[in-house]
């Protein structure tokens, strides 16, 4: 109690004016970190994965496996080519599909499609996946990533938005290796 | 002369900065510390001025912009006067940083000097090594191309497997969903501002410990560290035996520190920049991305981990490593100094070097990569068709055509994910080929389904024939006993 008897009045000046200071400072923290967290807080926003069209059903021939492209649904003004995403279309019969994501399953890179051994692989590190996306051998722990698809009026669209990644993150569907598939 | 020293004098009356400088370049170091093996750390100095200056050079012309960043490099590299050069020089002085710290570090671990009272110049010198790390890998993005965009794609990959966090961590480190021009930007503030600044900082206070503690004395076997006397005997050394550093010990680090400008200013000449490789174009997946020389054993790691270890290993290794830095002065703080007498020191250093350069070496040539255009760009070797039947001959074109190839090498080249086959007919019967083939295993997928049993049969009839000359194919010995019995 002595401390408050013998508080000066700059003391307590230099209190308040602390005080003061660290008021302020939380209410531009509150500003400063919704700014920073933006990316993160937009992320369930509506209308964030959206629905892109791929192509129509005719330009993939049925049981074959091709490559198509789209422009991802959200584009900042300096994305330029980044916001060009591919992505690995198998036609399994009529309007019956699965929509791959190019990035494996282990950590990210493009996998490529080999039509004659029937198997999708990867340059980095080895994985490779059969023609159904379901892991084959290699470091992945579980098959490709596999976007939600429609088909209407003749048009193959895809639901997209984000960079499929092996956490819990992906709304996409997982497949599990040699199981059956949920979708398609 | 008396000009200039009046305009000194007017200075200095108003800074008053000359008399705490001569005490400082004047301070006495034990004669033996002015050794060859204490010019590290002025070396890194000297390197990361050499990087901010070059990183301001950079600035000037470098587009932070995802869909402009990859040609304003073009135009550095071919377009700019010298831009290649200024580029290269930054991109060795990297290289050239990183590979100093760590001299450094470990110089520094076995010379004793993270021992009392150098505690905190040794953690602080952790958060420069981390710091560090962190602009080489800000560096590699960048410099905006197919491998700083896939890099970007393993990070985030990393990221996302934290529990629970994981998805926002990602987007926070991308600055969206996808890789794009927000991510970009990010790297770009985190490598031009954020961590420089701290790095300066760092710098600053790493330089202040080492002046105010006084530089680690020549470990002598015998002389321990004692928190009760060190202080004294320090002072009594210094008191004894030293020299003031300017110009006792100087001359040695500025020798060393030149030597190293030039050598990184010859790499950048003889070598050239890095990259830009190819366009960050994400619809471009001809691509092999490999990150940069001091994250290849990283790279190396992450594809020779068991599957089930690597989230553990990744999430849980780094922040073990850390903190085991961190602790390191607090676990050993005081005893002997000297490498002589610390033998779990030596072979704790000496292990980590020799795996980091093995996990490098293996990186730099892969070969748990399939190579993709193996299967089309490497024929069978002339010797192992010859004299061979139709059928054999057409397994060897299946063998092309399905890729098999691209993971199992046949007269040394191609794929080396899986075993190279040149003699596998020793090691497998046709049996164990067969099922091999058919249902894969180990690390093998299963081509029952890609291979019609036409195709199989003239595949395992070509697999047979690879043996040496002089050894024959390896049987299954019941089977002529079932076969007689059979019959």
């Amino acid at each position: 109690m002595s401390n408050e008897t013998t508080l000066s009045r700059r003391g307590l000046f230099m209190k308040l004016g602390i005080l003061f200071n660290g008021c302020v400072a939380a209410a531009l923290a509150v500003p400063i970190g919704k700014y920073l967290l933006s990316s993160v807080t937009r992320g369930r926003a509506e209308g964030y994965l959206s629905w892109v069209p791929l192509g129509l059903v005719s330009e993939f021939p049925e049981g074959e496996t091709r490559l198509a492209t789209f422009r991802n649904p959200h584009v900042g003004p300096t994305d330029g080519k980044t916001a060009d995403t591919a992505c690995w279309v198998r036609r399994v019969a009529g309007d019956q599909f699965q929509v791959f994501a190019v990035n494996c399953a282990h950590l990210g890179c493009p996998v490529r499609w080999f039509p004659q051994s029937g198997l999708f692989m990867c340059p980095c590190h080895g994985g490779a996946y059969y023609r159904d996306g379901s892991r084959a051998s290699g470091p992945p722990e579980r098959g490709l990533f596999e976007y939600p698809y429609k088909v209407g009026n003749g048009v193959v669209t895809i639901q997209a938005g984000e960079l499929p990644t092996p956490g819990p993150s992906a709304e996409l569907i997982q497949i599990e290796g040699g199981k059956e598939k949920p979708c398609a | 002369m008396r000009l200039i020293s009046q305009i000194g004098e007017w200075f200095d009356r108003r800074l008053q900065l000359a008399a705490p400088i001569r005490e400082a370049v004047e301070h006495p170091v034990p004669r033996n510390t002015a050794s060859w093996w204490y010019v590290f750390g002025s070396a890194a100095l000297v390197v990361f001025l050499l990087q901010l200056v070059t990183g301001i050079l950079l600035a000037l012309i470098y587009v932070p912009s995802a869909g402009e960043a990859w040609s304003s490099l073009q135009a550095l590299n071919h377009d700019v006067t010298l831009g290649w050069f200024i580029r290269a020089l930054h991109g060795w002085g990297s290289n050239f940083m990183v590979a100093i710290v760590l001299i450094h570090m470990m110089q520094v671990f076995l010379f004793g000097a993270h021992k009392f009272p150098r505690e905190l110049t040794w953690i602080v010198g952790v958060f420069l090594l981390l710091m560090t790390l962190g602009m080489a890998f800000s560096g590699q993005v960048l410099r905006f191309d197919q491998d700083a965009y896939w890099g970007l794609g393993i990070g985030a990959s990393i990221a996302s497997r934290v529990p629970v966090a994981g998805p926002a961590i990602v987007k926070l480190m991308l600055g969206g969903p996808i890789i794009a021009g927000a991510t970009l930007s990010r790297f770009f503030t985190m490598h031009v501002f954020v961590i420089p600044g701290m790095l300066i900082a760092f710098v600053c206070l790493h330089l202040l410990m080492v002046l105010r503690l006084g530089i680690n004395e020549w470990p002598v076997p015998g002389r321990i560290v004692r928190r009760a006397t060190y202080v004294a005997e320090y002072h009594a050394l210094t008191k004894k035996d030293g020299a003031p550093f300017v110009p006792y010990a100087i001359w040695k680090d500025l020798f060393f520190a030149a030597f190293v400008l030039l050598a990184v200013a010859a790499c950048a000449i003889y070598f050239g920049p890095f990259g830009p490789t190819g366009k960050p174009d994400p619809t471009i997946i001809q691509t092999v991305p490999k990150p940069d020389y001091f994250f290849l054993w990283l790279y190396a790691l992450l594809s020779l981990l068991p599957p089930s270890l690597e989230t553990p290993a990744l999430l849980i290794g780094p922040v073990v490593i850390i903190l085991g830095l961190l602790l390191l002065p607090f676990l050993s703080g005081e005893g002997e100094k000297s490498w002589r007498r610390r033998p779990i020191a030596v072979l704790t250093v000496l292990m980590i070097a020799i795996t980091l350069g093995t996990f490098t070496h293996l990186a730099e040539y892969a070969p748990w990569s399939p190579q993709m255009n193996a299967w089309s760009g490497e024929p069978v070797p002339v010797r192992f068709l010859n004299g061979t039947t139709a059928l054999e001959r057409q397994g060897a074109l299946v063998f092309q055509a399905k890729q098999c190839r691209n993971c199992h090498a046949l007269g040394e080249k191609g794929g080396r994910r899986g075993p190279d086959l040149d003699s596998v007919a020793v090691r497998l019967t046709q049996d164990q080929l067969i099922r091999q083939v058919i249902q894969g295993g180990g690390n093998m997928p299963a081509y029952g389904k890609n291979l019609s049993p036409a195709e199989a049969t003239a595949l395992v009839a070509f697999l047979e024939t690879l043996h040496p000359a002089g050894q024959a194919a390896a049987r299954d010995a019941s089977r002529d006993v079932v076969l007689r019995e059979g019959q």
